[in-house]
């Protein structure tokens, strides 16, 4: 099994997601697996290949400067775990 | 359950109507349902509002659309305005979203009659269904197996007869390896080609919306519906959209057919499945095809490229699920990353989290050159295979999947289970369109064989597949094997 070059705390710090030590555990093994086919990979010159982001060949895509119709208020408030009135309302972000 | 397009043909006649036709769908998922799990969410009235409205407009005459009557199952991925969309996810397992995705719209423009939501892995990771939040879903063809994923629940109920017509949505194979293992037809249409606004984003540069139908008609006719640019997709491209019945084709005279000399090396291992797809290639060379070997040199790397980009895009794209405007919400006393933190830890299940550590780490500072920028470069080289290829034959057959559908619970192992999408997830990279539709039986268990063609040549692979499908009618050999209809047949012996 490859060596998993992954440091999972800096990581899941970085995704803001926080994961039992079970789970790192768990996913350094698993992920250690899929290195064995990614270390492939780095055997391959690349040096004067462009990257490819996306298939189509398409540039900017620019729409009309115009005002249409977009979700109301209430509508796109309907979902919200917390709100007050007009506003998304979230534990408190600045000390 | 007939063929979508048998049902539009019957209620434009009158023989049957729309309404006879959405309650005869319901019933077979509440037979069967039980056993299966196609669905998360059903909407029976919403379905019956719009069977009515369908039986109406041919009353009065109008033109009810291509759909007419056409029972349809729809992946909970696509967003249904005031019906719960969960992506399989416990995030939002909540969630109404507030408008419908243009698919949607455009399905029930052209008189679509959907009477449900269906079980996927969440956020559409995985390849058997048993990444759902909710439940997993079983394989019509024999339960105590997978449907194949991400796309389960929409291959489950068209195989197991409840609707003719699903529609799933495809990254690295998830309309294609569900379709095989289900016995259906299902195809993934070039990257562009299908509008993914209202579709919840898993890899924004692969997901592709695509029909998972009971014959390769109807597969022609839903594409036709779904396809064609949307000023609401900005990477939606404005090709004109053809009427793909016409690409049917009954014979093969002057066909191209490219063999991937590479795949077939990896399936020799198998004997059942070798000989499976030998048959087919040589149903195609009868059918009048001439088969040429081609080679993908680079598709051997597809596994790893795609296990870079993938869960890269997925780490951005998932970061929006934060407690904040929809969705779970975890907040109990700490301060906002607190609630950031906890409630993804919450809401994401094991594979979800396993992307998103791998798409970050690839994605962050010092190691996105090594992977991310160079599995970008390998695309490249993956999309040059394609074109190497396709300058010597017109369309690639090759087989969807390397096994039919395993057990529930048999690939624990996560790299198992990315395996499964190894001739798959090349023609993903490219962007390129490919199908899977039903090619035999390994045992008591279906198999599909893929084919796949150049950017926007959708109608070159519907119209092989259909010369296939007519010379085969290998879906239609057999019944699949559900408990309420083997105590019924028993019943009634």
């Amino acid at each position: 099994m490859a060596e998993i070059p992954i440091d999972i705390a800096h990581v899941s710090k970085l995704a803001r997601l926080a994961l039992t030590d079970r789970e790192a555990a768990a996913f350094s093994a698993q992920l250690g697996k899929l290195f064995d086919y990614i270390k492939e990979l780095q055997a391959l010159d690349v040096e004067h290949v462009h990257p490819t982001a996306q298939v189509i060949p398409l540039r900017n895509v620019f729409r009309d400067d115009v005002i249409t119709a977009s979700l109301d208020q209430a509508a796109a408030l309907a979902n919200a775990p917390d709100k007050d009135g007009a506003y998304f309302k979230t534990p408190r972000i600045l000390e | 359950m007939t063929s979508g397009h048998e049902i539009r043909e019957a209620v434009l006649r009158r023989e049957r109507s729309a309404a006879e036709i959405a309650d005869e769908a319901l019933a077979r998922i509440e037979a069967v349902d039980s056993e299966l799990k196609a669905f998360l969410t059903l909407t029976p009235e919403r379905a019956r509002a719009r069977a009515r409205a369908v039986d109406e407009a041919v009353a009065r005459g109008d033109d009810p659309g291509l759909l007419a009557g056409v029972p349809v199952a729809v992946k909970d991925l696509f967003c249904t305005k005031g019906v719960r969309t969960t992506c399989g996810s416990k995030i939002l397992e909540n969630f109404v979203p507030p408008y419908s995705a243009t698919v949607v719209e455009r399905l029930e423009a052209q008189g679509a009659v959907i009477v449900g939501k269906t079980n996927m892995d969440e956020f559409a990771m995985g390849s058997s269904c048993e990444n759902s939040a909710f439940f997993p879903t079983r394989n019509p063809w024999d339960p105590s197996r997978v449907p194949g994923g991400s796309s389960g629940g929409s291959a489950s109920a068209v195989g197991a007869r409840c609707v003719p017509v699903a529609v799933g949505t495809d990254t690295g194979g998830s309309i294609r390896e569900p379709a095989s293992f289900c016995n259906v037809v299902g195809i993934k249409p070039t990257y562009g080609r299908v509008s993914r606004y209202g579709m919840i984003a898993f890899a924004s540069s692969l997901d592709q919306a695509g029909p998972m139908t009971s014959d390769v008609r109807d597969a022609a006719d839903v594409l036709e519906v779904i396809a064609g640019h949307d000023p609401m997709d900005s990477t939606s491209v404005d090709v004109p959209v053809p009427h793909y019945a016409s690409s049917l084709r009954d014979d093969l005279k002057g066909v191209r057919i490219g063999i991937v000399e590479e795949f077939e090396e990896s399936i020799a291992g198998d004997v059942a499945m070798a000989a499976l797809y030998e048959a087919a290639y040589a149903k195609l060379r009868e059918l009048g095809a001439k088969t040429v070997p081609v080679r993908l040199p680079h598709a051997k790397y597809g596994l790893a490229t795609y296990y870079l980009i993938a869960p890269a895009e997925c780490s951005s794209n998932l970061a929006r699920y934060d407690g904040v405007r929809y969705g779970l919400r975890i907040a109990d006393g700490g301060d906002v990353y607190a609630m950031f933190e906890k409630t993804r830890a919450a809401g994401f299940g094991d594979e979800v989290k396993r992307r998103i550590i791998l798409g970050t780490y690839a994605l962050s500072s010092g190691y996105y050159d090594a992977y991310y920028v160079r599995a970008q470069k390998i695309r490249t080289l993956m999309k040059g295979d394609f074109d190497g290829a396709f300058a010597q034959c017109d369309v690639i057959a090759c087989p969807a999947v390397s096994c039919p559908a395993f057990e529930l619970g048999a690939k624990a192992d996560p790299v198992s289970m990315y395996l499964m999408d190894y001739f798959t997830i090349p023609m993903s990279l490219a962007g390129i369109p490919a199908l899977s539709v039903p090619a035999g039986y390994v045992g008591a268990l279906p198999v599909g064989l893929q084919i796949a063609a150049p950017a926007f040549e959708e109608g070159r692979i519907l119209g092989v597949a259909h010369a296939f499908e007519q010379a085969t009618k290998f879906a239609r050999l057999r019944e699949p094997l559900i408990a309420a209809d083997r105590s019924r047949a028993e019943s009634r012996a």
